[in-house]
């Protein structure tokens, strides 16, 4: 039997079988896209078309066109990298960390959730390019062999640290969700009823033929993923917050800097996904996989992480009184009551307050107020990273040097880009490929969805033998536990 | 096994292919490597093919090669290697400002101007108008060609319709400024002789005729005296600017800065008082300032002249209402304490207050010692009478011809509309190298050489002569001003033949030292200057870069005059003008010169325009200055270069004008900078401010800066400046420190912050906690430091635009500073003293809000060269980097630009290009890289930066290294002052000592050592960056 306390709410909703876990979500990719997909892609689109025009101006023309000047050296393009990275903590927390622990209410979102963290990933690095000052050099931060005798990168750079962090972060992550979705693309090419689509997508599914020793590789390798995932979901936003607590510049040279900045990743993520989910189960129909249970579950990660970030905030704060430097006073000071106050109670009221609403069930299991809130959380982050760059460098140590910073249209352009190019690739995403893991979901409607006796009988025999291949699945995937039935 | 069976290995084998067969006697398939060998090697007859073609090529191409001449001298001139430079000693007047210089040339073009340090006026001293004005021989609006009617003229023509202009049996006038030259004197009287009707009328925009006339009525010499302020104990000045416009600044500023150093063996400073209405640079400097208005002044003198002379046994007269009696009497004090010891002097252009300035300098005795009557000073001699003879001879017809040389009457003179109108009365001659408002109201433009490209002498100061020569020759189709004049008088030799004739009957005479002219010329081309009865510099090294403490080095020429007799000023018509000035109520408009632009003549220098002004720090146009109170009552605020515009009424003219505000202003006083708005002017400078001249006061027949009846009322439009420091007050931090004379006498650390840090093992000294193992920061060989000494630094910029021009520092225009993006490598901080202190607990705002009347201190702020960097450390690409002599090295080429060294500074002196600046005229026109004229300044030995990368000051990196290389290629070690940074040479009052702290001793060294445990501190030492710069506590005689 399948260890699941009877008390416990199921995981798939609507007495699904595994036939309708198929035909579900296989239903967006193989019928044509609906005009509402059409509105929001051409949409994401234009977003995409005008921040192309403004990022390449700024490539073209110099980040002049920034606002940035003599004393704050980095603004939106650092605010928008660290805001895109924290985003992107979500997915591979969900898929690797989730997974081990066991949490499986997470089969039903960690493929939008990983999605996600790709293409907030890539927004990221956007950023990193589009803030050097000759991006076409950017290949000079990595250690490649090359003909100017011993020159090399510098290790002692946090920059450089970044540069592996997240390309490592990237790949791991490109590769564990294609992984996962080799069986779904291969159920797609089952299906298929156009030689095209089947082409492709049997080009796609790397000649997945369902047999045992697929299952059992592919077991294996989302292990070992998930296993090398595990420290990234730590490491990589922790190097992040690196590049500010090396320094020495107030407000950024702070210790608790990384355990800081992966809750807050961890929170944005969360975040952003709730926001993403709650769309795509509304518009797919998909309110029998991603449940009230997972937006509960969700805002209950937000609401731990968020307290997280408060604590953090105000031990912040301590610890500049506390360590009796003028300079850090100061910035702190400055943040609450300075010409960036602002953006300071911004960040406050989304992050810190905003999140402590979950404390009632009834919000948490609200559509609506998570929806508002999972954005909001967003704003936040999106304030918090501008709070610490910004507001730490505009007045740091000599007086003579203070200045102002405010953006311009490219600045906002470039983070439009990023906009344009995440919901793109998103909707590209949601249309072309299963936005759940169907072989996964199935190993979790035995016993975990409603009423499993009434779905076995109601099943036919051809999906009888598909629920068999969900039980082998299950078995391998949970070869600790006793096998179903 | 049956015999039929047949095995096989290959089909080849199976069917006996000939290949098979063949390959079957190899024991290998494969050849060995010496059968390789031997098929790649070339058979003989290849050999032979080959030697054959090489020979017959080599045969052939030595038959009829074509010569080509590569050099185009058929015989190399002397000391012509276009790496090397070549320095020529020149002389600078411009705009009444004398300065001996050198001046650097390579590969022919002059990109760099130094002090002469031989010079006993101007001691190697330099001023930002010294510094900025090479740009000008490459000012892209200079006149190429002599024009008539603004087209395009031969000097045939120019000669004839010139020679014609004088012959119309009219008047003839040349209005020139001051010009201090014997040889010009000479030509002048020339032309007296050979034009009938010929006046020379002197014309200064900004005039000292009331100390002229002052003078003659006190002393009978109607001469500006010359001032020894290096002899002065007490320094009381009534708006007299002398650190930054007046007079002779550089000259001043060394004098004045001998009595500011401190050590352990000199803990005696002298004492400056300054009352002014404005903010000044002396001001800025002063120990004890007192805010008055304009018109009160004369009161304020007066005030003292019966504090004097009630302490020296004079007859005082009535007493002054309306000043701080306390205040004059501690300046009476001090002064009389300090008889003959001490100067007086009064900016002011109204004879009566010069007299009483006269009277109570006489009464002090100050006469022969700190102010001399022998050797006047001969770069004011302009009055107000003569240009308003040349308008009314213009409006009244008597005047036909009036020549323009150096000057801009129609844009310097409140009545310049009016004599703009005149001109078309006669035919206008400018004697101009580029446009100016005077220049285009003319006829004739008889375009001039800029005067790198000029001969001429000059005698500032009577007995101290000065030769000025061309450094390259002339550009354009131009000539020389006193050779088109020479030409008009019928003299048949050019000026240069002219100026050596002049020497050899003026000059020669007064040494006995050479007995050939020639011999003596050669000498006095070489030096650049000549002073009667100095010792001779004869065997004394030359070298143009060397430093080191000139004072120590060259014996100055001090002449001390001899006291007057008597003193014959009639005070008491003196007493009752300036007593009744002080009757003016109100709002009162102070209009005064700034650093960098002074009368404007250099109003297309866009280095200049950029350059912030000391006090205010706002660059690229002129505004209106309001005290603190005023400002709040308008509801004018300034924060981060945003303003409003104000409406400034003035009897029938009003200007709109943006506003600033500006603490330690009197607060009925209305600042305005004259010298910017000129109309006709090159790109640089179009449409940059506007022009306060009409607003000067001619009613006395002096010009007055001080105008009353002045209204301003708030516009509410918003206006951005392009202001480089928008906090003014340090906020109670230590990176300026600083103490009283009294403090500093009783504990030489007075004022020094010690910071300690608290770990487990109890307080250390920041010093002596780090991350990096000690070997790191060792220097075998050189270790470059500096010492910056914040009380000599008077601010006065000098440094700065040395900077720019030695280092090719980007001039970014005006939009670009408003975005907080100016390049400067080098910037003088410059902080008020706040309302409270932080001992006193003092809230943020208070720290960060400038006193009423505020204390000032500048700290020139460069890389600080750290030698634990927090730049380096940061940098993913390893672009900055350092070096084993201790500089923090900056690889342009490398740099991919994250901005992270910039962010991670925490004295924020790294400057990223954010655009192209260079090869971008569209964006920014007025960058000396963009032009292919204006490019020519660009120094050759310095990169200029591409977009995209971080820069920075390493100390001159270019000159360290070609010091090693001369010293390296002699066989022994750089000596000290030889290797000097553009910023220390730029320094009038030898501030920034720069040099190797490995050799024990150099001056570097000697002052770390000596002051270390004194007065040196490092900024942000808490921080353990470990900076080679140090700075000296700033010790005020209050």
């Amino acid at each position: 039997m399948n260890v699941t306390a009877s008390v416990r709410p199921p995981l798939v909703n609507g007495g699904k079988t595994v036939a309708d876990v198929t035909h579900d979500i296989s239903r967006q990719v193989e019928a044509g896209p609906t005009k509402l997909w059409w509105a929001a892609f051409v949409v994401s689109l234009g977003l995409l078309a005008w921040g192309t025009y403004c990022l390449l101006t700024t490539w073209w023309v110099g980040i002049g066109v920034w606002g940035l000047n003599k004393t704050v050296g980095w603004a939106w393009d650092i605010t928008n990298f660290v805001w895109w990275v924290g985003i992107g903590h979500a997915g591979t927390l969900i898929s690797a960390v989730l997974l081990l622990f066991r949490q499986k209410w997470r089969m039903a979102i960690n493929r939008s959730a990983e999605a996600m963290t790709i293409f907030a990933v890539l927004c990221a690095a956007t950023f990193i390019l589009a803030h050097m000052g000759r991006p076409w050099l950017a290949h000079w931060a990595l250690p490649l062999g090359n003909t100017y005798g011993s020159l090399w990168v510098n290790f002692n750079s946090p920059l450089v640290w970044d540069v592996f962090a997240i390309s490592t972060y990237l790949t791991v992550s490109l590769v564990f969700w294609y992984i996962g979705l080799i069986p779904d693309l291969a159920t797609i090419r089952d299906r298929a009823n156009t030689p095209i689509r089947r082409f492709v997508y049997g080009i796609l599914a790397f000649g997945w033929n369902g047999g045992a020793k697929d299952w059992s590789r592919y077991e294996a390798v989302s292990l070992v993923l998930a296993g090398l995932s595990t420290p990234l979901v730590l490491s990589v936003h922790t190097i992040v917050s690196m590049d500010f607590a090396t320094s020495l510049v107030p407000g950024w040279h702070t210790t608790i800097f990384p355990p800081y900045f992966v809750a807050g990743a961890i929170f944005s993520g969360f975040a952003m996904v709730q926001t993403l989910l709650l769309v795509t189960r509304t518009v797919f129909k998909l309110e029998d996989y991603i449940t009230i249970e997972h937006i509960d579950s969700m805002n209950k990660i937000i609401m731990v992480t968020g307290s997280v970030v408060g604590i953090a905030y105000i031990t912040e704060f301590f610890i500049a009184w506390y360590s009796g430097v003028m300079y850090e006073q100061y910035a702190f000071t400055n943040r609450m009551f300075g010409p960036y106050w602002w953006a300071y109670w911004s960040m406050m009221s989304c992050n810190v307050i905003s999140p402590q609403m979950f404390w009632f069930r009834k919000l948490r299991r609200s559509i609506a107020f998570s929806f508002i809130i999972s954005i909001v959380v967003n704003i936040g982050m999106w304030f918090e990273r501008f709070v610490i760059i910004v507001s730490s460098l505009h007045r740091d140590f000599l007086p003579s040097s203070w200045a102002m910073f405010s953006p311009t249209m490219y600045d906002i352009g470039d983070y439009i880009f990023s906009f344009g190019l995440f919901f793109t690739l998103f909707f590209l995403f949601a249309k072309f490929l299963p936005v759940v893991n169907m072989a996964e979901v199935k190993s979790i409607i035995k016993g975990s969805s409603a009423d499993p006796k009434e779905e076995y009988n109601s099943s036919s025999f051809g999906n009888r033998e598909a629920a068999g291949r969900a039980v082998a699945t299950e078995a391998s995937a949970d070869a600790t536990q006793s096998p179903n039935i | 096994m049956s015999q039929d069976t047949i095995y096989w290995r290959s089909f080849e084998e199976l069917t006996n292919h000939p290949e098979f067969i063949k390959d079957s006697l190899r024991e290998f398939n494969i050849p060995s490597p010496t059968e390789l060998e031997q098929a790649q090697a070339p058979d003989r007859r290849d050999f032979l093919k080959k030697v054959g073609f090489g020979l017959s090529a080599a045969a052939l191409a030595s038959c009829e090669a074509p010569v080509r001449k590569v050099i185009p001298f058929l015989a190399n001139p002397d000391n012509v290697d276009y790496s090397n430079a070549n320095w020529y000693a020149s002389s600078y007047m411009l705009d009444g400002e004398y300065c001996a210089i050198l001046v650097k040339t390579k590969a022919g073009r002059p990109i760099k101007i130094e002090g002469n340090k031989l010079s006993s006026v101007t001691r190697g001293g330099t001023s930002v108008r010294v510094q900025a004005s090479v740009l000008g021989l490459y000012d892209n609006s200079r006149y190429v060609k002599p024009q008539i009617d603004k087209k395009n003229a031969t000097w045939q023509q120019v000669d004839e319709a010139l020679a014609a202009a004088v012959k119309t049996g009219k008047r003839t006038v040349l209005v020139t400024p001051s010009m201090p030259s014997p040889s010009f004197e000479a030509l002048v009287a020339r032309m007296q002789a050979a034009i009938p009707g010929f006046e020379h009328v002197v014309y200064d925009a900004l005039p000292a005729s009331g100390i002229i006339k002052a003078n003659k009525e006190s002393f009978g010499q109607a001469v500006v005296p010359s001032y020894d302020f290096s002899k002065a104990n007490t320094v009381v000045s009534f708006d007299a600017d002398f650190l930054g416009t007046w007079l002779s600044p550089v000259e001043f500023s060394r004098a004045w800065a001998r009595t500011r150093k401190l050590g352990p063996n000199n803990k005696r400073i002298s004492k400056l008082f300054v009352v002014e209405p404005l903010m000044s640079l002396t001001g800025a400097n002063a120990d004890q300032r007192i805010m008055a208005k304009g018109s009160a002044l004369g009161s304020h003198v007066a005030a003292l002249y019966n504090a004097v002379m009630a302490r020296t046994g004079g007859s005082a007269r009535a007493v002054v209402a309306g000043v701080d009696q306390k205040a004059i009497d501690k300046m009476a004090d001090d002064l009389v304490a300090n008889r003959g010891r001490s100067v007086v002097v009064a900016g002011s252009n109204d004879p009566a207050q010069q007299t009483l300035v006269n009277g109570i300098n006489f009464a002090l005795g100050n006469y022969g010692t700190t102010i001399n009557l022998n050797t006047p000073v001969r770069t004011k001699q302009g009055t107000e009478e003569g240009i308003a003879g040349v308008l009314a001879g213009l409006e009244n017809g008597s005047i036909g011809t009036v020549l323009f040389y150096n000057t801009d009457p129609v844009y310097t003179h409140p009545q310049g509309a009016a004599l703009k109108a005149a001109l078309k009365n006669a035919t206008g001659v400018s004697l101009d190298s580029a446009p100016t408002d005077t220049a285009d109201a003319c006829k004739i433009v008889a375009a001039a050489h800029h005067y790198l490209e000029s001969w001429n002498d000059f005698e500032p100061k009577t007995g101290f002569f000065s030769l000025q020569q061309p450094a390259i020759s002339p550009l354009f189709e131009t000539r020389q001003a006193e050779d088109t004049l020479l030409k008009l008088a019928g003299v048949g030799e050019t000026y240069y033949d002219f100026v050596r004739a002049t020497w050899r009957s003026r000059v020669f005479p007064q040494q006995t030292e050479y007995k050939g002219f020639n011999q003596f010329w050669n000498y006095a081309l070489h030096d650049g200057i000549f002073e009667v009865g100095r010792p001779s510099l004869r065997g004394k090294d030359f070298a143009p870069n060397g430093t080191g403490d000139a004072d120590e080095r060259y014996e100055y020429l001090s002449l001390s005059g001899t006291a007057p007799a008597a003193f014959a000023g009639n005070v008491g018509s003196a007493m009752s003008a300036v007593t009744g000035q002080a009757a003016g109520q109100g709002l009162e408009l102070v209009l005064y010169p700034l650093m960098g632009m002074m009368a404007g003549v250099q109003g297309n220098n866009p280095m200049l325009l950029e350059f912030p002004d000391p006090i205010s720090r706002v660059t690229w146009e002129n505004y209106v200055t309001l005290a603190p109170t005023k400002a709040v009552e308008l509801g004018v605020s300034l924060a981060e270069g945003r303003t409003s515009l104000v409406k400034l009424k003035v009897g029938g003219k009003e200007l709109t004008m943006p506003a600033i505000v500006q603490p330690g202003q009197e607060k009925n006083t209305i600042g305005l900078a004259v010298g910017y708005g000129r109309t006709v002017v090159g790109e640089a400078g179009k449409g940059v401010g506007q022009n306060a001249f009409p607003f000067v006061n001619l009613s006395g027949g002096f010009q007055s800066y001080v105008v009353s009846g002045v209204s301003v009322e708030n516009t509410k439009e918003e206006y951005m400046l392009g202001h480089v420091q928008t906090s003014h007050t340090n906020a109670g931090r230590p990176v300026i420190q600083e103490a009283t004379l009294a403090e500093y006498q009783k504990n030489p650390t007075a004022g020094r912050e010690f910071p300690m840090i608290t770990t487990p093992d109890g307080k250390m000294k920041p010093t002596d906690l780090s991350l990096w193992k000690t070997e790191v920061n060792k220097r075998p060989n050189h270790a470059w430091g500096m010492v910056i000494d914040l009380n000599s630094c008077i601010g006065c910029g000098a440094c700065v635009v040395g900077c720019n021009v030695e280092n090719n520092v980007a001039v970014v225009g005006k939009q670009e500073v408003v975005n907080r993006r100016e390049m400067h490598w080098l910037r003088i901080d410059r902080y008020y003293s706040s309302t409270k202190t932080r001992e006193e607990n003092a809230t943020n705002e208070e720290l960060e809000t400038a006193a009423e009347n505020p204390r000032v201190t500048f700290q020139p702020m460069m890389c600080q060269q750290c030698n634990n960097a927090p730049c380096e450390t940061v940098c993913p690409v390893l672009a900055t980097t350092h070096s084993t002599e201790g500089l923090n090295q900056m690889t342009y080429n490398r740099c991919i630009g994250t901005r992270y060294c910039a962010n991670n500074c925490p004295y924020k002196v790294r400057r990223f290009n954010w655009f192209s600046y260079p090869q971008n005229k569209e964006n920014f026109p007025t960058n000396p890289a963009n032009d292919p004229l204006t490019r020519m300044v660009l120094n050759p030995d310095v990169t200029v930066r591409a977009r995209g990368v971080m820069e920075k000051c390493t100390f001159c990196i270019q000159r360290i290294q070609d010091g090693k290389l001369t010293a390296k290629k002699d066989g022994r070690r750089p000596v000290d002052g030889e290797i000097v940074t553009a910023c220390a040479q730029a320094c009038p009052t030898e501030a920034i000592i720069f040099g190797d702290m490995n050799d024990p001793n150099s001056r570097v060294q000697l002052a770390i050592k000596e002051q270390y445990s004194e007065r040196a501190f490092r900024v942000l030492e808490e921080y353990n960056t470990r900076p080679n710069v140090s700075y000296l506590t700033k010790i005020r005689n209050a």
